[in-house]
């Protein structure tokens, strides 16, 4: 198994046009991931697949991850001109990041399985935004396991996968509209009946008691 | 009219067998509860146990579990309710002829169980069908199914056939069939049918826990 870093340098090599970012894992686990440009992903999931060293035949998992809009404060050095001289001066800025939906891939290679394994190779995508720019390529054509997950993704979080072969809701009805695994799904109120209510529940339970008093 | 027990042993004891239509009617009902074959989740597989040689439900007659609703007696709710699931599941129970029972077994099918807060969860079957009998433990053991079975079996015996508490059945003007939710855009509709699952009273939040 080859590091991130390695991956990465053998897919600037074949395909220097494609746009892949390493996303750098500070944590113990050091799990660095691939950033997949979207108008590049499918070649370069084929590439990974299809190469005879990496040969990342087999995709074990697929998911989705929501990132909502947050608020950053930062401070920023300014130069500012006081008492006609040039001062470094800090201010404190508010900027809001957009948010966006990400979906995450876990590869492995069947082929080279008797090699010492370090983790799966994760690959990461990203949305425009979370409102209306949520297309992301499928990469069903390439690993075909990831058919179900994908489908499991764009019913959870609304990612709309383009060339996927079947992108219907899985856990959830068709008629049903919200994307329940997004930060701010907020569930339907039937806590009318909590004997054991606690923390959160016990919130909603209170609200529902002073909704239907009001 | 029962007869009175002492009376019933000393005629048994001269070779006289004394009954009324009712015991014997039920007694026959009671020893031939044939179960809907369909399991929801992990407790199916605790019911399958049940039915097989280890601990052998045919012993209450029980063993044959029917493929089709129309030819079940007993439905055994054995696992989750998705909110997906539960308009089939209503349906079937709908398909069944009358007499029919319900046990819930699981703590999902009594409440929701661990996955009560899910947004695919139903907090539980006695929502939307009547319940004859509740079983918690996640799943709960054989012995406990069997357990429930015999309640149920006590349940059916103690039925008159004739006034208010008599089964369904019997009654021409009883309701059999449920309404069946429909999968609406956010939740199922209507959440909770309210002529089944009256709001309980003591529906405070709790106010001493968490």
């Amino acid at each position: 198994m080859k590091t991130a870093e390695e991956i990465l340098a053998a897919i600037k090599l074949a395909l220097p046009e494609a746009g892949v970012e390493l996303v750098l894992n500070p944590s113990p686990s050091a799990q660095h991931s691939l950033r997949l440009d979207p108008a590049h992903a499918v070649a370069v999931a084929s590439f990974l697949r299809d190469d005879a060293e990496l040969a990342l035949d087999y995709c074990s998992n697929a998911t989705g991850v929501d990132w909502p809009s947050k608020e950053v404060t930062e401070k920023v050095k300014v130069t500012k001109v006081v008492d006609g001289a040039d001062t470094a001066v800090e201010e404190t800025v508010k900027r809001v990041e957009p948010g966006y939906l990400e979906a995450v891939y876990h590869l492995f290679s069947m082929k080279h399985a008797h090699r010492e394994i370090a983790g799966p190779v994760v690959l990461r995508m990203r949305t425009i935004n979370r409102t209306d720019q949520v297309e992301l390529p499928s990469l069903t054509p390439v690993w075909r396991s990831a058919e179900f997950q994908e489908r499991e993704i764009f019913d959870l979080f609304g990612i709309e996968f383009t060339g996927h072969p079947d992108l219907r809701r899985i856990l959830m009805w068709d008629g049903f509209e919200d994307h329940p695994m997004r930060r701010d799904y907020v569930d339907p109120d039937d806590y009318e009946y909590e004997p054991t209510a606690h923390d959160e529940v016990l919130k909603r339970t209170a609200e529902h008691k002073a909704g239907v008093v009001a | 009219m029962a007869v009175e027990p002492d009376l019933k042993i000393e005629l048994g004891k001269q070779g006289v067998f004394v009954t009324t239509v009712s015991e014997i009617y039920n007694w026959g009902r009671k020893n031939s509860v044939w179960p809907m074959q369909f399991g929801l989740a992990c407790c199916a597989i605790e019911m399958i146990a049940t039915t097989m040689a280890r601990y052998d439900l045919a012993r209450f007659g029980a063993e044959v579990f029917r493929p089709s609703p129309r030819q079940a007696d007993l439905m055994i709710i054995s696992g989750t309710i998705t909110k997906k699931m539960a308009p089939q599941v209503v349906r079937l129970y709908n398909q069944m002829a009358e007499p029919k029972y319900v046990i819930a077994m699981g703590a999902c099918a009594i409440s929701g169980g661990p996955f009560k807060q899910g947004y695919n969860v139903l907090k539980g079957i006695d929502r939307y069908i009547p319940v004859d009998v509740h079983i918690p433990g996640c799943p709960p053991r054989p012995e406990a199914l069997i357990h429930a079975f015999m309640t149920l079996q006590a349940k059916i015996d103690a039925q008159p056939l004739t006034g208010s508490e008599r089964p369904r059945h019997l009654d021409a003007e009883a309701q059999g069939l449920f309404p069946i939710p429909e999968q609406s855009a956010h939740d199922l509709e209507p959440p909770v049918n309210r002529l089944v699952w009256p709001l309980p009273a003591s529906s405070k939040p709790a106010e001493n826990c968490g």
